[in-house]
């Protein structure tokens, strides 16, 4: 009781709202994104890629995220649940899933990142948050968001950006930022042709809540504006001379959006020197569990270097390959560089080199698929057997 | 099936794993792989959709409530029935109950708050896949008074001396109880009753100062009542000695053992530990062995079984073994028929070797 004789109502206010832009196809990947969004796509022999950004809000002390989806959602929606998974079933906060919904005035998809954000304000109000961060489902890495809001504190920035340096050559393949000494924001480019900094936007914005509101209230009136974070808010921002920053994050971090730098950052997980460690217990990655029995590896068996999940069968040769649950590997075959999702079944005498397998593929016996160039072939459950196997 | 509650008694089972049950009790002792005994009665259970489930404990159940929580891994923690745990704090004067008698007079409340009608009464020693289900159904078409589970079985590993035999005549009705060895029907320690029956036998044995409901309620009374058998032909292990814990994990690694418990349509449950899959590093020699989730293999393993975050050394070599979560075996240690408990570091160049016939264990959190 106050001095008012008022009762006062425990509120619902939370610091730091997470917002997870999982709506993203994923058009890149080809195959691997036929039946899910991006963000469900399998990783790491047990994951999905969205379990890294969940279990680092997690690991960050961040309760309270809401999930924007999209395209294919079933899949994504299955694997979310309620949260239970990462530690996010509470009573107030934790996750929520925020797909486009119509109202009276009519409704629409979610027509940029931005614009997600905007149609969904009601939900981040609900916890009069002093901060907002934003996040997307397209990458692997570990990262403290915590330490990301102490700095934003410190700088009294109105927006933080977590950067990190890629190779000079790549550098026009990204959002570069250009900073001052002090890493505050002077300009950005989305995939500029000749780059004047090397320090790529990974993707990962928290924005003080009151600035941010009134931009995204100002994009959403614009009819020119794409309603993109990049395209559009960054840019308005910095004319507008707020305060940006760039956070530099210097530990593993990779973007899947491709075929190849997916297969390349699963490899990454089989290198005993990669600073990617998935066993470490101050920063577990969580996910949905499959309840399946241990792994079995026969007495034909031979694996090295690689990664395999509980429920497997493995009779053949496994050399870097990584196994998700439910996978089975006949007597007498080999699978090098490859990535078999779950259940997959292959049979006997099967050769598959630089392949990835998509769930519950059946492979027959004697198939061999072998990508002779660097080139990663995709597998699914539709893949002519035959016809590849004739091409190698 | 809301007609069918379950209790888990423990009360009866005696810490007969050397090493493995001097800090728990048997039912929370691991097996096969990533799993603890409790797991595969509470998984047949849970399978057979039974949602009120009392577990009965008097000693060591510090790690077992530990591992069931609130039953959230069996999909137990609902808004009505669930997982009940049960350890023994019983302050009512008027009580006389002795033995296992206790816990049915104490824990009363559970029966008479349950919803169920009939009551399933089983132990933690019995590894086995059996459909409950399929138990209850038949006790209610045959209209019994209680219904007791069998395998018939001559070759069944137990030299245990309290494995217990059903006399059946040609009817299917038990009608007494025996420790004769060249009797096949192995007593799966399994009964299915009325809840109204149970209750009044609870009554009759604690007024006449008995301690053993199932012998000296319900067995001596087999003239009286209507005892019928069910009969389960599937996987069963009996774990009632170090040498049964030991035989039965190791026949796990045959095809057909593995299949029979392991590749079923209904999930095993266990609580879960969010390790990443296991690392084969460049060197690792693996044949013939289960791996849980978490181990990181430099070394070589044959015909073994390692829990969850077990770490394998490069030059270890670890054979007819079973080493339980988060052990450590480091460079040129050699294990041969040796049980590690949790948490065990053998540091490099030691060499432990058992017989087959009795494996050299030991005991939880330690350093070699």
């Amino acid at each position: 009781m106050t001095e008012s004789g008022v009762v006062k109502m425990t509120t619902n206010k939370k610091e730091c709202v997470a917002m997870l832009l999982a709506g993203g196809e994923g058009k890149r990947l080809g195959l691997l994104t036929k039946k899910m969004a991006k963000p469900a796509v399998y990783f790491g022999g047990k994951y999905r890629i969205i379990d890294f950004p969940l279990s680092n809000c997690t690991n960050s002390g961040i309760d309270t995220v809401g999930v924007l989806t999209q395209y294919e959602p079933l899949a994504l929606n299955t694997h979310l649940g309620i949260g239970t998974p990462w530690g996010l079933d509470h009573r107030k906060g934790g996750l929520t899933a925020l797909p486009p919904f119509v109202e009276k005035a009519g409704g629409s998809w979610y027509l940029g990142t931005a614009d997600a954000i905007y149609q969904n304000m009601c939900f981040i109000e609900q916890y009069d948050p002093e901060y907002v961060l934003i996040l997307s489902g397209d990458h692997i890495y570990k990262m403290d968001y915590d330490k990301m809001l102490t700095y934003h504190k410190e700088k009294q920035a109105d927006v933080t950006i977590s950067v990190i340096e890629v190779p000079w050559n790549e550098a026009s393949r990204f959002g570069i930022m250009n900073t001052d000494a002090y890493y505050t924001i002077t300009e950005f480019e989305e995939k500029p042709l000749t780059p004047k900094s090397n320090l790529a936007s990974m993707g990962v914005y928290l924005f003080t809540w009151s600035y941010l509101k009134q931009f995204l209230m100002a994009d959403a009136s614009d009819i020119e504006s794409e309603h993109d974070f990049g395209k559009n808010v960054i840019p308005a921002m910095l004319d507008d001379h707020c305060k940006l920053v760039a956070y530099p994050f210097s530990s593993y971090w990779r973007d899947v959006g491709t075929v190849q730098s997916y297969w390349e950052a699963s490899m990454d997980l089989l290198d005993p020197d990669s600073p990617l460690r998935l066993n470490e217990d101050n920063w577990r990655i969580y996910s949905a569990n499959p309840n399946q029995p241990p792994q079995y590896v026969a007495n034909s068996a031979k694996v090295s270097q690689s990664f395999i999940n509980e429920g497997c069968l493995v009779y053949g040769r496994l050399q870097k390959a990584i196994l998700f649950h439910g996978v089975e590997v006949g007597k007498h075959s080999v699978v090098s560089g490859s990535i078999l999702m779950p259940n997959v079944k292959v049979g006997q005498r099967v050769q598959l080199k630089n392949v990835i397998v998509t769930e519950g593929t059946t492979i027959p016996d004697d198939t061999v698929i072998t990508s002779q160039k660097e080139e990663i072939i995709v597998i699914d459950n539709e893949t002519k057997f035959e016809a590849l196997t004739m091409l190698t | 099936m809301n007609r069918l509650m379950g209790v888990i008694n423990l009360d009866a089972e005696q810490d007969l794993l050397g090493e493995l049950t001097y800090f728990r009790c048997g039912a929370a002792v691991p097996f096969g792989g990533r799993y603890r005994l409790i797991d595969f009665v509470l998984s047949n259970m849970v399978n057979a959709n039974m949602s009120e489930i009392a577990v009965f404990t008097r000693r060591k159940y510090r790690s077992l409530m530990d591992h069931l929580g609130n039953g959230k891994a069996w999909d137990l923690d609902h808004v009505k029935g669930g997982l009940f745990i049960l350890p023994p704090d019983w302050n009512d004067p008027t009580d006389i109950s002795k033995g296992e008698l206790q816990h049915y007079h104490n824990n009363r409340d559970f029966f008479a708050r349950g919803h169920a009608d009939h009551v399933l009464i089983t132990g933690s020693q019995h590894v086995s896949r059996i459909d409950f289900e399929e138990v209850f159904n038949h006790h209610l078409h045959t209209k019994a008074d209680v219904t007791v589970v069998y395998q018939h079985n001559p070759s069944i590993l137990s030299d245990n001396r309290f494995s217990k035999k059903l006399v059946i005549d040609e009817k299917g009705h038990a009608t007494a109880l025996s420790n004769d060895s060249d009797n096949p029907n192995h007593y799966m320690n399994t009964y299915v009753i009325k809840k109204d029956l149970l209750l009044d036998l609870v009554d009759s044995c604690i007024s006449r100062g008995k301690s053993f409901l199932f012998e000296e309620g319900i067995m001596t009374n087999a003239d009286r009542l209507h005892i019928t058998s069910y009969s389960y032909n599937g996987y069963l292990a009996v774990i009632d000695s170090l040498p049964s814990y030991y035989q039965e994990s190791m026949k796990l690694l045959s095809d057909q053992h593995f299949a029979q418990l392991f590749l079923s349509e209904k999930p095993l449950l266990t609580k879960i530990k969010n390790e990443p899959p296991t690392v084969y590093k460049k060197g690792s020699k693996v044949r013939n062995s289960l791996l849980a989730n978490g181990c990181v293999i430099e070394g070589e393993v044959t015909n073994s079984i390692l829990f969850r975050g077990v770490k394998v050394e490069s030059g270890a070599i670890i054979e007819n073994s079973i080493i339980m979560q988060r052990c450590i075996v480091e460079k040129g240690t050699v294990l041969r028929n040796v049980i590690l408990d949790k948490d065990i570091t053998l540091t490099s160049n030691k060499t432990l070797i058992g017989a087959y016939t009795q494996p050299y264990v030991v005991a939880k959190r330690k350093v070699i």
